[in-house]
């Protein structure tokens, strides 16, 4: 029997997919949720865009269909030499192989009264319940930390019109991801939204409370008090291992894994949030938090499991791409920008005078080889992306077949020819655009 | 009804967060389901007795029937509020004076006052200055729509903004909705089968039908008048709130226009053109078979006898269903007409988008959605050959088109068809395509056909028999439908593709009528009346089905029930969409994250994520192409385009192998 802890999208694309090769039963063990949501709209879900059920992807009848067992409960301990797990509900349940996919959980840097009333990160189903419940009838709230959570969770607290305080270390927004332009474009979006205050530069000390322990304030370094009955962590997530620590899997940050998502102990694996690398694949971080890449180490696993032991795959993620929303503001990544450019290294911004669209190309100096985009408010194909990268494209090749990318809805307003221009101004070349062809020809090419 | 109940009590109950633990019913709730079960009952009871017993759309005495009619709702609505009482209390009130501003306030209460003018004509008062009570109406329902139009989306960025369609109850089919789908309902029973209990409202619109047709109102203008009303003021509304996106602005505007122009001022200017005495619909964008009324011989006869005018809406409704239908569909989807052009489309998508969430996405729902079209489809055209029956028999009267009097009318035309004819060769060549090359065929066909009337017509005949339908051309008819069957049939077996059996089973079915129709020729198609056939049809389908389940049931079961289980028109297009056509939505390589905005505001009920999730492209039949699930996804990952047909079906999943993630396998 596979046994996979944690029914995230790591582990539900791993059984999804060793179903599809393999017969052997499954189990997805999780105390979070009966069945697979989507933990990326839980956001929806208080700011009453969508009930929580329309957050499961998969009617339960699917999972009888595809006969993956879902086990509630919640895995204790982890014994590798007679390879079972012991669960809270008392049970024990044996294994041929374990799959640990148990994501992350909010980070908590010791800050005093972290743990008061009315304090909580946004990532579980709990966490949700929890800020539901204790929000119903506040006015202001605090937000600590600048990424794409924080921003989440601001913007869930506006749409009840709680007043929101978000506190940002440092002076950019998302400032490990984002380049500077790209990051005040964003931060200038901010400005139009009434009752978001923030406060960059600016870390939390202290977490304020009354003698019931609930939450009053929190205190910020550089001594400033700010009044409040909530207060949000959202300061990056960190693997969700500390069940293992009983077992003699090995552990650092996250469960340690090799390319193949082998940990320590034989026939156990680690994917998604919780895993880390031992050697990471070149320009990837040794821990990935993201959804794209948990999909991806699911497949990978269940295809490595399931398939001749001749036919094993190493992880290799291909291409980053990424996307995520800052209020009303689209963003979408493909290849590698980073937020300082490095040296031998080009890159063009574009930024409409009005709307907000900002686009960020960045190529090689000499080879003209281009390297990733940043586009905001303006949406583009990733098959077409993704074929550039490949290819190793140069910069006029991807500006002049722009229009071919474009993936906005009918009748939006166009950029390209704008865009070529301003490129053929700041760098004296002579781009011409080229008709939109269809992308699925070009491709194929 | 009871099967809707369920769905609200599985749909709502519980409020909270977690969607697994259901809420016990008080014996209140239980209370409430009987009353409401009760009152259902009653008004059943009542339509059957009525529509039974009298000839459908004749009743006139109600006099008897309105207090049981009203008390029949009275408990439904009691029932209703006892139902809903508890776990509703929260976002009916505190969840609404929690989120929604002043203006926002100040706009319903506008509103609701205009309302109230019409809800005391409704209940029976008739004002004595309707001018001025009609007016005020009139603008107070504006002016409250933009007011509350401004407060909602004023004062934020442009962008999508759904905060609390679920926690409000007007939206989430708590007691708002409730309350409304049962007032609607009312409504349009009363329109249907009780017009004289509309009295106060039909006699409210009076000043403004004889400004209009120098007449005094009747329940349909009253209808016409509101339903244009709702489409342009709501649509102003969904305007503003899709202000960020050119496709919904450009395709509000067009649903507005063809509304407001084609159906509700055109037809009137072209009444007064009309020389026959008889009826005959002229709303120019209404399409066979949504517009079943196009084959009824009434109508038919009345356009034989209007001249000119009569000829063109014969041979126009002829070219909307054989050739501008199946061409623009294959061009760009269904879309051009349910999202664009149709008047059901157009009430669905303004004054239902507040409603578009509550569509079932279930996989059970997509069952009994093919079953359900497919009998409506299957039912017209019974209830069309019904129609026809008299002139395939030879029984009855003959119809005949020509009043084509003057050359240069005639000219006009030809010069008209074959332009369009040669257009469509042209596309054919260059997209390769069939379906351009059946248009420009049947374009011919049609211009040969009315050169044959122009030639042999004669002038001193009233009603010339030229273009009519007789017992003559059975073999005509008979042996190129056998054949196209059993052409059919065998491609199915070649193909093994089920639609193609199901049309050749139709298309037999056809052939076996017209035989039957043949040989043993009366008025009744097995046993069946002709005429109680299109009786049965207009009160299920076009009554019951459009009208009361497809408006009435906006806020139980979501604003495109109608467009989405019923409607024969969308079921024809969708055949096309599904496998002839250029559109589809396409799916951006692997940026999805399964979020579910896209299926929860699909007003079709298409599980939009199941497919993005894959990698996969969304063709549907179903789908009216309205463009929401592109516009709320916040990963940028549908969009609605028209392409090659190559490749439309080709998903471009994200794929595990061993050089790594590839997006195209």
């Amino acid at each position: 029997m596979i046994i996979i802890i944690g029914n995230g999208i790591s582990g539900v694309t791993a059984a999804r997919h060793i179903r599809k090769h393999s017969n052997e039963s499954i189990t997805i063990i999780s105390a979070e949720s009966k069945y697979f949501f989507s933990r990326t709209a839980l956001m929806y879900v208080y700011m009453g865009h969508m009930r929580f059920e329309h957050t499961q992807p998969y009617e339960p009848h699917f999972w009888k269909k595809n006969r993956i067992e879902l086990l509630q409960d919640y895995v204790e301990h982890v014994d590798t030499s007679e390879k079972k797990v012991s669960l809270k509900s008392g049970n024990e349940i044996r294994y041929s192989k374990l799959i640990i996919a148990t994501g992350s959980k909010p980070n908590k840097f010791g800050w005093p009264g972290q743990d008061s009333d009315g304090v909580s990160g946004l990532y579980s189903k709990q966490d949700l319940e929890y800020i539901e419940a204790r929000s119903n009838n506040i006015k202001t709230a605090v937000v600590v930390g600048g990424g794409l959570i924080g921003i989440e969770l601001a913007e869930m607290f506006l749409s009840r019109n709680i007043h929101v305080h978000f506190l940002v270390r440092e002076s950019h927004f998302w400032n490990s991801v984002l380049p500077q332009q790209d990051a005040s474009f964003i931060m200038e979006h901010f400005e139009k939204h009434h009752g978001l205050e923030m406060h960059y530069s600016t870390e939390l000390d202290t977490i304020l409370a009354d003698s019931n322990d609930k939450v009053t304030g929190v205190k910020t370094k550089d001594g400033k008090e700010i009044q409040c009955e909530f207060v949000g962590l959202t300061a990056g997530v960190s693997p969700n291992v500390d069940f293992l620590k009983s077992s003699n899997i090995e552990i650092n940050r996250g469960v340690l894994i090799d390319e193949f998502f082998e940990t320590s102990a034989e026939d156990v694996y680690a994917i998604g949030d919780c895993a880390e690398f031992r050697n990471p694949v070149k320009g990837r971080r040794p821990v990935e938090q993201v959804w794209y890449t948990g999909r991806i180490m699911g497949e990978t696993l269940a295809k490595n499991i399931t398939g001749p032991t001749s036919e094993i795959m190493p992880y290799t993620p291909g291409h980053w791409f990424n996307s995520a929303k800052f209020f009303d503001i689209e963003y979408q990544t493909y290849g590698v920008v980073e937020s300082k450019l490095a040296e031998g290294l080009e890159e063009f911004v574009y930024r409409h005078e009005k709307e907000d669209v900002l686009l960020h190309f960045v190529f090689e100096k000499e080879s003209r080889k281009f390297l990733g985009i940043n586009n905001f408010g303006i949406r583009l194909r990733h098959p077409v992306f993704n074929e550039w990268l490949l290819n190793e494209a140069t910069i006029e090749e991807v500006l002049s077949n722009l229009k071919t990318a474009n993936f906005d809805p009918e009748f939006y307003s166009k950029y390209e020819l704008e865009i070529i221009d301003q490129f053929n101004l700041k760098f004296n070349t002579t781009i011409q655009l080229k008709k939109a062809k269809w992308w699925q020809q070009l491709i194929s090419a | 009804m009871v099967a809707t109940i369920n769905i609200c009590i599985s749909m709502s109950v519980n409020h909270s967060i977690s969607g697994s633990e259901a809420q016990k019913l008080s014996i209140i709730n239980k209370i409430g389901i009987a009353a409401f079960v009760v009152g259902c009952i009653g008004l059943i009871e009542l339509i059957a007795a009525v529509v039974l017993d009298k000839q459908v759309y004749k009743v006139t005495q109600v006099e008897n029937h309105q207090e049981y009619v009203f008390g029949s709702f009275g408990l439904m609505l009691v029932g209703i509020f006892l139902f809903t009482f508890k776990w509703q209390k929260r976002a009916f009130v505190t969840d609404f004076l929690k989120t929604s501003n002043l203006v926002q306030r100040i706009g319903l209460a506008v509103g609701a006052a205009g309302t109230g003018i019409l809800i005391t004509a409704w209940l029976g008062v008739i004002f004595e200055d309707p001018t001025l009570f009609l007016w005020m109406s009139m603008v107070l329902m504006a002016s409250g729509i933009l007011i509350y139009t401004y407060g909602t989306y004023a004062g934020h960025t442009k962008g999508i903004k759904n905060n609390h369609v679920w926690t409000n109850g007007l939206s989430n089919r708590g007691v708002l909705g409730w309350i409304a789908g049962v007032a609607l309902t009312l409504f349009y029973i009363q329109l249907y089968w009780f017009s004289d209990s509309l009295e106060g409202l039909v006699r409210l619109f009076d000043p403004l039908s004889y400004l209009l047709t120098d007449a005094k109102a009747s329940q349909w203008f009253v209808y016409g008048t509101l339903y244009t009303f709702l489409i342009i003021f709501l649509g102003i509304k969904f305007i503003v709130k899709y202000r960020h996106n050119r496709y919904q602005i450009i395709r509000t505007i067009s649903v507005i226009f063809f509304q407001l122009v084609f159906a509700y001022s055109l037809p009137y200017i072209l009444e007064a053109f009309n020389d026959s005495p008889g009826y005959f619909q002229k709303d120019l964008k209404n399409v066979w078979p949504l517009n079943y009324g196009f084959s009824d011989p009434n109508q038919l006869k009345a356009m034989s006898n209007a001249g000119v005018s009569g000829t063109f809406f014969f041979f126009w409704g002829l070219i909307l269903f054989l050739v501008i239908t199946p061409v623009l569909t294959y061009l760009v989807g269904k879309r051009w007409y349910c999202s664009w052009v149709c008047g059901c489309g157009g009430l669905a998508e303004t004054a239902g988008d507040s409603f578009r969430q509550l569509s079932s996405k279930k996989e059970s729902s997509w069952r009994i959605e093919r079953w359900v079209i497919h009998s409506v489809m299957i039912f017209v055209v019974m209830m069309t050959i019904g129609a026809l029956w008299p002139y395939f028999s030879g029984k009855e009267y003959e119809i005949g088109f020509i009043s084509v009097t003057g050359g240069s009318f005639y000219a006009f035309c030809m010069v008209l068809l074959l332009g369009v004819a040669v257009l469509f060769l042209f596309g054919a060549r260059k997209f390769k395509n069939n379906v351009l090359l059946f248009g420009a065929l049947v374009l011919a066909i049609l211009a040969g056909v009315f050169t044959y009337v122009y030639l042999n017509h004669s002038e001193s005949n009233k009603i010339k028999e030229v273009f009519h339908l007789s017992k003559e051309y059975y073999y005509w008819l008979a042996i190129p439908l056998l054949a196209a069957s059993i052409f059919l049939f065998w491609t199915h077996r070649n193909l093994k593709n089920k639609t193609l059996l199901i049309g050749a089973i139709v298309i037999l079915a056809i052939t076996g009528v017209l035989t039957y129709a043949h040989f043993y020729g009366t008025q009744e198609i097995f046993s069946l009346n002709s005429k109680s056939l299109k009786s049965v049809y207009g009160f299920i389908v076009g009554a019951a089905f459009a009208g009361v389940i497809g408006v009435g049931f906006y806020p139980i079961l979501g604003n495109r029930v109608w467009c989405r289980f019923g409607c024969p028109m969308a079921g024809y297009m969708g055949i096309f969409q599904r496998f002839k056509s250029r559109f589809r939505i396409t799916t951006n390589g692997a940026q999805c994250i399964s979020c579910g905005n896209c299926s929860t505001y699909c007003e079709q009920g298409i599980d939009v994520r199941a497919y993005a999730q894959k990698g996969e492209n969304i063709v549907r039949a179903s789908c009216v192409g309205c463009g929401v699930c592109s516009a709320v996804c916040p990963r940028g990952v549908l969009k609605l385009e028209n392409g090659p047909e190559k490749g439309r079906f080709e998903p471009n999943p994200l794929v595990v192998t061993k050089d790594g993630v590839k997006l195209n396998p």
